[in-house]
């Protein structure tokens, strides 16, 4: 029997006709290649036609079960023809067939598959069916457990996948597009270009857009006639009208992805994808803004369920009617038509206009069908009414059907020889971007689909409706039907953005009679479990009607759990084709029916959009702004081994030829508190408060005292949040009488100003205080160690002297000829100024401290000395000794909260009882008895464990470096009862399973008197 | 003493100039009172702008920010002598004047694409009847802060923060780059 199948499907051929193809520029051939064969197309194919031309009617394996798999569809709606396109740069898997068009160079290879797409051994899971039920992960996850990892993980792992990642950099480039309009019309069928002429007469500002390079949809195909022209001059007449509009934009290849709140909607537009560039972008995201939105997205017609369906060269009707008329290629010579409805015959009549050969159309009405019913039969085709397929034959291609009754439970009738067979089960209108933002659906039982409910649509900010729905994808199946809508829905959204279409008459369209469809979820209706083991509903990921039933038995009633427990849906196709025929069987399961058992989410994009179109211009060295201080070339050219810090680039050191970053920050901290050091402290947010009311504002804002303070002076203050907890922290320079310059930590800038513009616009929105953040005018330079007033006296102006200028001091003046402020401020413990300069002079000033610091050897360093050299000196760093549940009590810096001071950020917050347990870990300095450094981040261990069997702790470290300057390990830590324990000795379990003991001491290891920053 | 990085410069469609440094001064107040208008209008000569304009000839304008905020740009030699001027005319009153000068780099951008050049980049409606010449944005450019404003139908400026100054070149020269033109506009 296997054997007879296979000789026979040698002879069966998809082929080229010798004419038609309305696509098509036959004039044009074009090379291609599919899995290392060369073959050739035309100029207009779509990957899909090209190979269905060339007999490739099997495109890949499906996911679960490895079943050979063909092409089912036209459009985006196609399950199958996924592929892996093109290579190295250009390599992009899980491409579709049908929307990919064919240029000349083309390189495809079939997914799925291995080791061959012709011998595949994962069809053995053909016969594993049974062992790959309904919800086979979740049961198989949970037991046996060791079957899982033994048996079932490394067979799936081997068999499953849909297409390769791509290994290479992508060479094409992405960009952006942001567009207002008042109306965006989604889809350019005869329903988008009688809508957008409509809205157009109106004057708005509309944007109509098509995801294919062709425009008028299906009604070329289905010989539509409109107002007496035939549908391509209609579609070419009315292209042209809306060119000449200048309000109305058209543009192909630019699909409609997502709608989403306030009438912003995502498009995505394939400008090289069919002709391959190295100079334009690949893709654009357009981010559209638009008043309205009309979606006239059309309808995708549903497979029929029964046995075999998922054998190549079972299409749906409408497929097959599409690549004879637009690409001239047959499906196969003998094509059985099987249909619920009338529109299907009108594949029967085309394919015998084009020669071909349809032995037979089985109805599934008892009624049979309407005026193309009565073509059909006319042009001498057999019609079967109240017939169906009882099960398809052949393997790798169609070699027959058996045909039975529908209303029966299968027995076979007569058996049918053929090479394809067109399906059709009616149309559903495709709602998913009416649906994206919460439109709803009502169940229309005459054409047994759901449709957009116009009572609910979505609603924009107004509580108005901004969605509306036409054509096709409203469920007006017939050609007058569409455009009387299109015209009608065009008009009423006109009206809502405040404008007025010309009432004019909508286009007449010639319509045929059709009979009524008669819903059809399984063929044939009685048939039993091994038939319905082999209804396949959805082709990408292998889920048949009797998964479905089976998730209904075993209790999943909520058609989102059957979808989740099923697969059903979940492919990249996002159930396009298998979503109604899905949701109709579990109906027919559980007894109910269908509007009762609901859809599934459809959520954006509609079809797969690239990655690249998501990430835009944001790439290579535009991937993420890196912000520069004034002296980063410097830092560049001098070894700087550098460290992000928000998107600021920081030298960690500065690396000199054959030393290690260890060494270097060793060195860096050794030579400024021997003779001088310079640092590079641009980056320090600066805000300046002015007001009358300023000094209160920051005696809100801080938890010491701001108000008090003189101008001339500087004082450190403390930020903590509403909880109470520590945010930032920074010295606060008094400028005048009603001006305070605040600094905070390098990533607070931005946001401890966000943080006061909040405070002053929401809630003392009546205190007289305007700030204003002016962190990058300025390069800031710190000028640290035994040696700083030297230099800065060398290079001459401004008195620096104890005297003029005291610790916590600042003056404005001149150095060296450049306009500085200088502040007498130290985080080292050394002898410093921090010298504020116009960034514009920041390079030259720079350049000048480093050529009259030689004699000290001025030595630039980075920020791993500055925190070393900090921790020495016991000073705390947000973020290190901060982690955003640590308040200045833990901290021991009480004496920075003010108790005069009614209300502070925070205050309230620290009185809470937890706030003020007695018990919280506290700051203290951390020595190893044996030298060495403590690891970041490890916790002393105490006795017993908890209750989850963890060992207790009673303080972890919060900084830990090697000092230099002690020749030893210092850290700094939170402790429990820490400041009453000075002495004791803690463990600090390694991950290597060893103790370091380490000693509790004073966090002020250097210069505990503060001598040599006072000097 | 003159800044050290040469200014960059592009051509694609668009022709991307980094400009020389521009004097720029935050002043925070009251809009509406007519010393604060007088000062700005006189320091810089031109009109006083409305809501989302800029009025800008050569290096001299103003630029509305904020309901109590512009943005006052003189040549950048002259800034000390603003800055007296407006300290002097605006003492006493609740004010704010800060000299933001070098924290911004200028750009140019010329060509007949600007439009679509920024709507690369900016979530900003740059249809021609939206946004005319002298209207003004304080938005978005990538993943930055940035403003802009179109001295005609072909010319912006553009200000950001001088330390994204290679950033903001790198997206603008990316989105002008030849053969990217969207023709929309």
């Amino acid at each position: 029997m296997e054997l007879e199948n296979l000789q026979r499907e040698d002879v069966l051929m998809s082929t080229r006709l010798a004419a038609g193809g309305r696509l098509l520029n036959r004039g044009k051939s074009v090379r291609f290649e599919f899995n290392g064969k060369h073959l050739r197309g035309f100029d207009g194919d779509t990957l899909a036609s090209a190979l269905l031309a060339n007999d490739q009617m099997l495109m890949g394996r499906s996911f679960k079960y490895h079943r050979p798999r063909g092409l089912v569809a036209s459009g985006a709606e196609e399950p199958n023809g996924l592929v892996n396109l093109g290579k190295g740069g250009r390599f992009e898997p899980n491409a579709r067939v049908t929307t990919t068009e064919l240029f000349d160079g083309l390189t495809a290879t079939s997914q799925n598959h291995w080791p061959s797409l012709d011998f595949d051994v994962g069809v053995v899971n053909n016969y594993a069916a049974r062992f790959l039920p309904a919800g086979f992960y979740y049961k198989t996850f949970i037991q046996p457990r060791a079957a899982w990892k033994h048996v079932f993980e490394p067979f799936i792992r081997q068999s499953a996948g849909l297409g390769k990642a791509p290994k290479d950099r992508d060479v094409d480039t992405y960009e952006h597009f942001y567009a207002f309009v008042d109306v965006l019309i989604v889809g350019g069928g005869i329903a988008g270009l009688q809508a957008a002429k409509t809205a157009g007469a109106s004057g708005a500002k509309v944007l109509l857009i098509e995801q294919t390079g062709h425009w008028g949809g299906r009604a070329p195909v289905d010989g539509a006639v409109i107002d007496g022209k035939s549908a391509d001059d209609w579609i070419n007449n009315t292209l042209d009208l809306l060119d000449k509009m200048e309000n109305v934009q058209v543009r192909s290849r630019l699909m409609g992805a997502g709608i989403y709140d306030h009438g912003y909607a995502l498009a995505h537009e394939r400008l090289t994808d069919h002709a391959p560039s190295d100079d334009m972008p690949r893709h654009r995201l357009w981010r559209i803004r638009a008043k309205q939105i009309i979606t006239a997205t059309g309808a995708i017609e549903r497979p029929l369920s029964f046995a075999g369906n998922d054998i190549p060269g079972v299409m749906l009707a409408s497929a097959v009617r599409d690549y004879v008329v637009n690409y001239g290629v047959s499906a196969g010579d003998r094509t059985v038509v099987v249909t619920n409805n009338d529109d299907a015959y009108r594949t029967a009549i085309a394919l015998k206009g084009a020669g071909l050969d349809v032995p037979l159309i089985l109805d599934a009405r008892a009624s049979g069908g309407g005026a193309l019913a009565e073509e059909a039969a006319a042009l001498g085709i057999r019609i079967a009414n109240g017939k169906a397929i009882a099960s398809v034959k052949g393997g790798k291609r169609v070699t027959g059907v058996q045909v039975c009754a529908q209303a029966g439970e299968g027995a076979v009738l007569e058996e049918i020889a053929c090479d394809a067979i067109a399906m059709s089960g009616g149309w559903s209108p495709v709602v998913h971007l009416w649906s994206h933002c919460g439109g709803k659906l009502i169940w229309d039982d005459a054409h047994a689909h759901f449709r957009p409910d116009a009572d609910r649509a979505p609603t924009g900010a107004d509580g108005e409706p901004f969605v509306s729905v036409t054509g096709g994808a409203d469920g007006a199946m017939s050609f007058s039907g569409a455009l009387a809508n299109a015209d009608e829905t065009a008009r009423h959204v006109s009206k809502r953005i405040g404008r007025k279409a010309k009432k004019a008459t909508p286009p007449n369209a010639d319509d045929v009679e059709m009979a009524p469809l008669a819903p059809v979820w399984k063929m044939p209706q009685g048939a039993g479990i091994k038939l319905r083991s082999k209804m396949w509903l959805d082709y990408q990921n292998d889920v048949k009607v009797s998964d479905v039933q089976l998730a209904a038995q075993e209790g999943f009633e909520s058609v989102e759990h059957t979808k989740r427990y099923t697969t059903l849906g979940m492919a990249t196709d996002q159930g396009k084709l298998s979503n109604i025929n899905g949701l109709a069987v579990l109906a027919d399961s559980l007894n109910e029916e269908i509007p009762q058992v609901g859809t599934t989410t459809f959520r954006p994009p509609y079809t797969p959009i690239s990655m690249g179109s998501i990430a835009g211009e944001a790439t290579g060295e535009r991937f993420q702004p890196l912000r520069r201080t004034p002296l980063h070339d410097w830092h560049a050219g001098n070894g700087a081994y550098w460290e992000p810090v928000g998107h600021w680039r920081r030298p960690y050191c500065f690396q000199r030829s054959g030393e290690s970053v260890e060494d270097a920050v060793q060195r860096e901290v050794k030579a400024t508190r021997d003779s001088l050091g310079l640092l590079d402290a641009s980056t320090l947010g600066k805000i300046i408060v002015k007001g009358p009311d300023a000094g209160k504002f920051l005696d809100m804002l801080y938890t010491n005292m701001m108000s008090t303070l003189k101008p001339g002076r500087c004082r450190y203050g403390l930020m903590c949040s509403e909880n109470g907890f520590l945010m930032d922290d920074g010295v606060v320079a008094r400028i005048d009488e009603d001006t305070w310059l605040c600094h905070t930590t390098t990533g607070g800038a931005d946001h401890i100003h966000a943080h006061m513009e909040e405070w002053l616009q929401t809630e003392w929105w009546d205190w007289q205080v305007f700030t204003a953040n002016v962190t990058e005018q300025y390069a800031q330079i710190a000028v640290v160690g035994p040696n700083a007033r030297n230099l800065l006296e060398k290079l001459g102006g401004m008195d620096v002297s104890a005297d003029a200028l005291p610790f916590m001091a600042w003056a404005d003046g001149q150095i060296g000829g450049f306009d500085v402020r200088a502040y007498r401020i130290s985080f080292s413990g050394e002898l410093s100024y921090e010298i504020a300069v116009p960034a514009s002079q920041g390079r030259a000033f720079w350049d000048a401290l480093l050529e009259a610091g030689a004699e000290w050897q001025v030595t630039p360093y980075g920020t791993e000395a500055l925190h070393i050299m900090r921790a020495e000196k016991g000073f705390i760093m947000i973020g290190d000794e901060t982690d955003g549940t640590v308040i200045p009590q833990d901290l021991g810096l009480d004496w920075a909260l003010s108790k005069k001071k009614n209300d502070y950020l925070g205050k309230r917050a620290q009185q809470r009882s937890h706030m003020a347990d007695p018990d919280r870990w506290k700051l203290v300095g951390l020595e190893t008895l044996d030298g060495s450094v403590l690891p970041d981040g490890a916790y002393a261990t105490a006795d017993g464990t908890n209750a989850n069997g963890q060992r207790n702790t009673q303080g972890r470290v919060t900084s830990t470096y090697h000092s230099p300057t002690l020749g030893r390990g210092i850290a700094m830590g939170l402790v429990l009862n820490g400041p009453d324990r000075i002495g004791e000795v803690i463990d600090f379990p390694k991950t290597d399973g060893s103790i370091v003991k380490a000693k509790i001491v004073n966090p002020v290891f250097y210069d505990p008197e503060g001598e040599k920053q006072n000097v | 003493m003159s800044e050290v990085q040469g200014l960059l410069r592009s051509d694609g469609f668009v022709a991307v100039r980094q400009l020389p440094l521009r004097g720029m001064i935050t002043v925070k107040g009251d809009l509406s009172a007519t010393a604060l208008k007088n000062v700005a209008t006189g320091l810089s000569g031109v009109d006083f702008p409305g809501p989302r304009e800029c009025n800008c000839v050569g290096d001299n304008g103003i630029a509305w920010m904020a309901p109590d905020e512009i943005l006052l740009m003189v040549t950048h030699a002259t800034i000390p002598d603003a800055m007296a001027k407006v300290a002097a005319t605006l003492q006493g009153q609740h004010y704010l004047a800060a000299d933001v000068s070098d924290a911004r780099t200028i750009f140019e951008l010329e060509g007949a694409g600007v439009r679509e050049v920024i709507a690369k980049l900016a979530p900003v409606d740059l249809a021609p009847d939206v946004f005319p010449p002298s209207a003004f944005r304080r938005t978005r450019l990538g993943q930055v802060p940035a403003a802009f404003w179109l001295k005609d139908n072909q010319t912006a400026e553009l200000i950001c923060f001088r330390s994204v100054t290679q950033y903001v070149f790198d997206i603008l020269t990316h989105a002008a780059r030849a053969n990217t033109q969207v023709s929309y506009f």
